[in-house]
C-alpha cells in the first residue's frame, strides 16, 4: 500500500491516466480491456468492491471500467 | 575435428561472390574480391606460415613469415597483405621461401626465451609451431645474452586478475594492439617506442590493471605466444578438451568453448563461429566463471519450519516431500490461487518451461511470472501491440548495415559489451550515432567514437522526446508514405495526434531539458540518414511509461520505414542471458508459451489435451501483485527459481514485508542469497556449467547450453521441478532436456522446427523457426508484420508522479557496470570485485559542492521509502540534479530507496526515477561490518 492507497486503486488510477485524453466511455473500455488482459481475478474483484464501497479516490474512468469488469465477458 | 584449435584463415573473409580464380601450389581456388592470398591458400588447403596474421584482424604485414612467390610479381610479397587477382599463380613452398622464413624465425628466436618445455603455452604457441613448420634447426646469432641486446629481462605485468603480460616473450607482432583496436574498440594498448625499443604498452607508464583495458580477453586470444596468457592456464596447464556452450551473463548470449583439463575448467574461449559474438567476449563471460566452484555454493537441499530457525540439511527426498506437502496444505487452507512461482532469466528455456507447466498444470493457476517483469516486460507489451511479436526485430549482424544508430536508455559498453564492440566498429566505419540518455555514457565520446547528438534528457521524459522526434518526422514531410501505406494501419489518427503542437520540440524542450533544435536535427538524421536502427535498454522500459515508450519507438521506426530489412529495426538489449527465452516460455501470468493469451481457448486446448488438466482462462498474479497479495493475505506460498528478488526488486521494505508474510518460500539458487533469508526451503541450483538446455538471446537466437560436468547437486533443475510435481500428485516426467524442447516445439508455433538435434546441426536458430523458415528468422517483419499490418499507437506523455521536491530534490537513476552483473551474486564471487568492490553514487560536482561532498565521502542516500549509505564519486556524466548508482552489492542495497511506482501496462518498476536527497555523512566513516541499508520505518 502506498500512502494508504490500496495497490489495485493506485494501479487503476495509473492506467486511467494513460487514457485521460480519450472520451470517458472509450477510456473506460480501454482500461477495462487492459485489466481483463493482465489482472488477476482477485485484483478485479477488489477494484469492483472498492467502487461498490463508495470510495472516491478512484479516477472516474477507472470507476467506469470497474463496472465493465462486472459485466459478463 | 576438435574445436580446441579452430582453423585460422589468416585474414578476414570478404563478402560477395567468389569470382576471383587463382591457383595456389597448383590447387585452383575461387574467392570473393578483396580476399588475401593467405586466405585463398588456406581455402585451397594450403597453410602459409604466419605470425602477425589471424583471421579476426586485418592484415598487418609485419612478420614477413608469410612471403610467397607469385608469377609476374617481383620479389616475395607477404601473402596476408596481397589481394588475390584473377589468374594468379601462387607458390607458397620452395627452397627460396623456406630460407627466407628460417631467416625470419632465427631473428625472432634470438630474442626469445628458450624455455618451451616449461612455458605455459607449450603446445599452444604459434612461434613454437612456426619454428617447426619452417624447419628451424639453428640460430646463428645465438640466443639470450650471447645474441647481444635483447628483451628477455623485461618484467612481467601480473596486475590483471585474470591474465599475465610476460613482456620477455613478446615478439611485437601487434596482434594484441590490433585486437584491442579492431575487435574490442577500446584502444587501450599501443606499441611504445621505436625500432628495437618497440614494446607493447597498456597506456602511458601504467600497468594493465591501471590502464583503460577492459579485460575483454581479445588480446590474450590474439597473442601467438605466452606473452598474454590466462593465469588459469599458467596454474593448471593447457586444456585438453573442449565443450561448446553459451555464456550465462548478459543478453548477448556469447558462444564459448569451455576448455577443460580432465574435468577441470581451465578457461572459457569465445567461439569464432558463435552467431552472437563471432569470437569476441567480455570480462564476465571470458573470465568470471569462478563462482560456479565458489565455496559459497549450496550443494545440498535445506529446510526449516520458520525463518528464525537455522537451516537443516536434508535429503532430496525430504526436501521435495516437504515442499510438495506444504504447497498442497497451503492450497487446501487458502485456495488454489494462494501459491505461485517466479521463473528466472538465468535458467534455461527447458527449466523455465518446466516451472510454468508446474504452476499451470499442478498448482492449477496462472500465478507464474518471470524476472523480466522488472526489466523488459514493457518490451513484450509494446512490440506485441505495434508489430505483433514480443521480440526485437534484428540479428546483431544487422548493425553492420546501419547508417544511423539511435541508442536510447542503454549503456552497451557496460551492459552488452560484446555487441557494443560491434556497434563501435560500425560507427568507426562512418555510421552516425544518436544517444538519448540523461547520463553521458561512454559511447557518447570514446576513442574514435563521437555521437552526432546526445539528447541529455531529464529522467522520466522519454515519451515526450520520442513524440517530439516523431512530430518532426510528420510535420517536416519525412514520413515514408509508401511503407506506411502498404505495411501499416491506424496511421492517420496517429499522424493527427503526433502533429499536435504539444509534441513539438519547442514544447518538449522545457519538459525534457533538451534544446528544440537539437531534437529537430536528431530527428532529421534518423529519418533521412539511411538505414536507421534503434537499440534500447532498461532506460526505456523501467519507467512509469515504459510500454508507451516502446510503442513510441515502434511508431517512429514504422513512420520512417525503418523496419523489415538489415540495418534497421527496434532492438531491445536484454539484460540477462535468457530474458527473451524466459518470456517466450510462457512464464507471464497472462500468456502461455509463444505469447498466447490464456483466454485463447484454442491455445488452452493444446495444453489441456497434452497435460491432461484444465488451464485457467484468466491471468494470474504478476510479481508486484504477488507481493501485494502476500501482504494483503491471499497469497501464501512462492517458489522462486534463480532470482534474488529481495535485492533486485524495488522498494525493499515492501518486498521484505511480502516475503516475511509468506507461509512458505522456496528458493532454488546457487547461493544463500538475500531472498533465501526469508525462505523455508533452499533447493540447490545448477550453474551454467552443469546445465543441459538452451538460452535465447536478445536477437531471438536459441543457443545450446551444454554441461561440462554432471550437476554438482545431483539433479538438473527441471528434474527437481518434475519431482515436486510428482510429489504433488501430477505425473510430470521427462527423460532429458531435449525432450522438454520437443514438447515446446510441438506446442509453440514459433519453435515448431527447433530441436537439440537441429541446434547441434546449425549451431543456433533464431525463432520463428517453422515450415516457412526452417533455419530460423534473423530479420523479422520483412514482408509483413507478425500481426499483419504494423499498428500505430497514440503515445500520450503522462509525467511520472515521482518528482523532485524540497525534501528530495535530486533524481536518482540506476544502472549497471561492466565488471558486475545484476545483483552481483555471480560476479561478486569472482576476481571482478577488483574493479568494482562496492556500489558508489555518481553525483554532479555542483550537487556535491552545495552539500559539502567531496570525492570518496560516505553519503546518505534517502528517498520517501528508505535510506542507505554509500560512497560518492564526483562526476559530470550526470546533469545537475541527477545522480546515479548501481545495484550490484547488497551492502548498499540501492533498491532500499526505489519506490513502488511502475509501468502502467506491465508493472515493470520505475527504477530509473526516484526522488532522493543526498547528505554527507561526517567522518568517521561507518564501520563496514555494521553498514546496512535502512528502510523507512526501520529494518524488519
Amino acid at each position: 500500500m502506498s500512502g494508504g492507497v490500496p495497490p489495485h486503486v493506485r494501479l487503476a488510477n495509473e492506467i486511467a491516466a494513460q487514457f485521460a485524453h480519450r472520451p470517458p466511455a472509450d477510456a473506460a473500455t480501454a482500461i477495462a480491456n487492459h485489466m481483463k488482459a493482465v489482472w488477476d481475478p482477485r485484483m478485479k474483484q477488489a477494484l469492483i468492491a472498492h467502487v461498490a464501497s463508495g470510495a472516491t479516490d478512484l479516477d472516474p474512468a477507472a470507476a467506469l471500467a470497474a463496472q465493465q469488469l462486472q459485466a459478463p465477458a | 575435428m576438435s574445436l580446441l584449435k579452430e582453423p585460422d584463415f589468416g585474414t578476414p573473409a570478404r563478402a560477395g561472390a567468389a569470382t576471383i580464380e587463382l591457383t595456389v601450389d597448383g590447387v585452383p581456388v575461387k574467392v570473393p574480391p578483396g580476399t588475401s592470398v593467405m586466405r585463398a591458400a588456406k581455402e585451397a588447403g594450403v597453410d602459409v606460415p604466419k605470425l602477425c596474421a589471424t583471421d579476426n584482424l586485418e592484415a598487418f604485414g609485419s612478420c614477413r613469415l608469410c612471403v610467397v612467390e607469385i608469377d609476374g610479381v617481383k620479389g616475395t610479397p607477404a601473402s596476408c597483405t596481397t589481394p588475390c587477382r584473377d589468374g594468379m599463380v601462387v607458390r607458397t613452398q620452395n627452397e627460396r621461401l623456406g630460407k627466407l622464413r628460417r631467416g625470419v624465425m632465427e631473428l625472432y628466436i634470438s630474442d626469445h626465451p628458450l624455455d618451451c618445455l616449461t612455458c605455459s603455452a607449450n603446445g599452444d604457441c604459434e612461434l613454437q609451431d612456426m619454428a617447426g613448420v619452417t624447419g628451424l634447426r639453428e640460430v646463428r646469432y645465438g640466443s639470450g645474452v650471447e645474441a647481444g641486446a635483447n628483451h628477455m629481462d623485461l618484467p612481467t605485468d601480473s596486475s590483471n586478475p585474470y591474465f599475465d603480460f610476460e613482456a620477455s616473450k613478446c615478439i611485437a607482432c601487434s596482434r594484441c594492439v590490433r585486437a584491442c583496436d579492431e575487435v574490442q574498440g577500446t584502444l587501450a594498448l599501443t606499441i611504445e617506442g621505436r625500432g628495437f625499443d618497440s614494446k607493447v604498452a597498456a597506456g602511458a607508464g601504467v600497468s594493465f590493471f591501471e590502464s583503460d583495458c577492459v579485460s575483454c580477453g581479445a588480446c590474450v586470444q590474439a597473442c601467438p605466444t605466452a606473452t598474454l596468457q590466462e593465469k588459469s592456464v599458467v596454474e593448471l596447464g593447457m586444456p585438453t578438451r573442449t565443450v561448446l556452450t553459451t555464456c550465462a551473463y548478459c543478453g548477448v548470449g556469447c558462444s564459448f568453448k569451455a576448455e577443460l583439463r580432465g574435468d577441470e575448467l581451465v578457461r572459457m574461449v569465445p567461439y569464432k563461429n558463435g552467431g552472437a559474438n563471432e569470437g569476441h567476449s567480455c570480462v564476465k563471460g571470458r573470465f568470471a566463471f569462478g563462482y560456479a566452484s565458489h565455496p559459497d555454493r549450496v550443494l545440498e537441499p535445506m529446510v526449516r519450519n520458520t525463518i528464525s530457525e537455522p537451516w537443516r540439511k536434508v535429503s532430496w527426498e525430504e526436501a521435495i516431500s516437504f515442499t510438495a506437502g506444504r504447497l498442497r496444505e497451503i492450497q487446501a487452507a487458502h485456495g488454489q490461487g494462494s501459491i505461485g512461482a517466479i521463473t528466472s532469466s538465468r535458467t534455461t528455456n527447458e527449466e523455465v518451461y518446466a516451472v510454468q507447466k508446474m504452476v499451470r498444470a499442478v498448482f492449477g493457476n496462472n500465478n507464474v511470472d518471470t524476472c523480466a517483469r522488472v526489466c523488459h516486460s514493457p518490451t513484450g507489451y509494446g512490440l506485441k501491440q505495434t508489430f505483433g511479436e514480443s521480440a526485437g526485430t534484428q540479428d546483431f549482424r544487422s548493425v553492420d548495415e546501419s547508417d544511423v544508430i539511435l541508442v536510447i536508455g542503454s549503456n552497451p559498453t557496460d551492459a552488452h559489451p560484446v555487441f557494443a564492440s560491434r556497434m563501435k566498429q560500425r560507427i568507426r566505419q562512418g555510421a552516425q550515432l544518436i544517444v538519448i540518455d540523461p547520463r553521458r555514457i561512454d559511447l557518447v565520446r570514446s576513442p574514435h567514437i563521437e555521437a552526432a547528438y546526445h539528447l541529455e534528457l531529464s529522467p522520466g521524459t522519454n515519451v515526450a522526446i520520442i513524440n517530439a522526434l516523431a512530430h518532426v518526422v510528420v510535420t517536416e514531410g519525412l514520413v515514408d508514405r509508401e511503407f506506411v501505406a502498404s505495411r501499416c494501419e491506424d496511421f492517420e489518427a496517429w499522424e493527427t495526434f503526433i502533429a499536435q503542437p504539444e509534441h513539438s520540440p519547442e514544447a518538449v524542450a522545457e519538459i525534457a531539458g533538451v534544446p528544440a533544435e537539437k531534437i529537430r536535427e536528431a530527428a532529421r538524421l534518423y529519418a533521412t540518414g539511411g538505414n536507421a536502427a534503434i537499440y534500447y535498454g532498461l532506460g526505456v522500459t523501467e519507467h512509469s511509461q515504459g510500454s508507451t515508450m516502446v510503442m513510441g519507438m515502434a511508431n517512429l521506426a514504422m513512420a520512417t520505414g525503418n523496419i523489415g530489412r538489415p540495418g534497421v529495426g527496434v532492438n531491445p538489449m536484454r539484460g540477462q542471458n535468457n530474458v527473451q527465452g524466459s518470456c517466450d516460455m510462457g512464464s507471464f501470468p497472462h500468456e502461455l508459451p509463444g505469447y498466447r493469451h490464456v483466454s485463447n481457448e484454442d491455445v488452452r486446448d493444446i495444453y489441456e489435451k497434452l497435460w491432461g488438466t484444465p488451464i485457467l482462462d484468466e491471468p494470474g498474479l504478476r510479481i508486484p501483485n504477488m507481493f501485494d497479495a502476500a501482504i494483503e493475505g491471499s497469497f501464501k506460498a512462492l517458489f522462486v527459481q534463480g532470482e534474488d528478488i529481495a535485492q533486485s526488486d524495488p522498494n525493499t521494505q515492501h518486498v521484505f514485508a511480502a516475503l516475511g508474510a509468506l507461509e512458505l518460500l522456496v528458493v532454488q539458487d546457487l547461493f544463500v542469497n538475500e531472498t533465501a533469508k526469508f525462505a523455508h526451503v533452499l533447493l540447490p541450483g545448477t550453474s551454467f556449467l552443469e546445465k543441459d538446455g538452451t538460452f535465447t538471446n536478445a536477437e531471438r537466437r536459441i543457443n545450446r547450453v551444454r554441461p561440462i560436468m554432471a550437476p554438482r547437486t545431483g539433479k538438473q533443475e527441471w528434474e527437481i521441478i518434475c519431482e515436486i510435481a510428482q510429489a504433488m500428485g501430477y505425473p510430470m516426467h521427462y527423460d532429458s532436456a531435449a525432450q522438454i524442447m520437443d514438447e515446446i516445439a510441438m506446442t509453440t508455433p514459433t519453435f515448431m522446427g527447433v530441436s537439440f538435434g537441429k541446434l547441434d546441426e546449425l549451431g543456433s536458430i533464431q525463432w520463428p523457426c517453422n515450415l516457412e523458415h526452417p533455419s530460423g528468422t534473423p530479420i523479422m517483419h520483412e514482408d509483413e508484420f507478425t500481426r499483419g499490418k504494423g499498428r500505430f499507437m497514440e503515445t500520450v506523455y503522462v509525467p511520472t508522479s515521482e518528482r523532485s521536491t524540497r525534501k528530495f530534490p535530486l533524481i536518482l537513476t540506476t544502472g549497471r557496470i561492466l565488471s558486475q552483473y545484476n545483483v552481483g551474486a555471480q560476479t561478486r564471487r569472482t576476481a571482478n570485485v577488483a574493479w568494482h568492490a562496492e556500489d558508489v553514487l555518481e553525483i554532479h560536482p555542483h550537487d556535491a559542492e552545495v552539500r559539502g561532498i567531496t570525492h570518496g565521502d560516505m553519503v546518505a542516500l534517502s528517498s520517501r521509502v528508505g535510506r542507505t549509505e554509500l560512497r560518492a564519486t564526483i562526476s559530470d556524466r550526470m546533469p545537475v540534479g541527477v545522480c546515479y548508482t548501481t545495484f550490484h552489492h547488497p551492502v548498499s542495497g540501492a533498491n532500499v530507496v526505489t519506490t513502488e511506482n511502475s509501468d502502467w501496462a506491465t508493472n515493470c518498476p520505475e527504477y530509473k526515477v526516484t526522488a532522493v536527497q543526498v547528505d554527507l555523512i561526517p567522518e568517521p566513516v561507518a564501520d563496514e561490518s555494521t553498514r546496512e541499508p535502512v528502510v523507512a520505518g526501520g529494518n524488519r
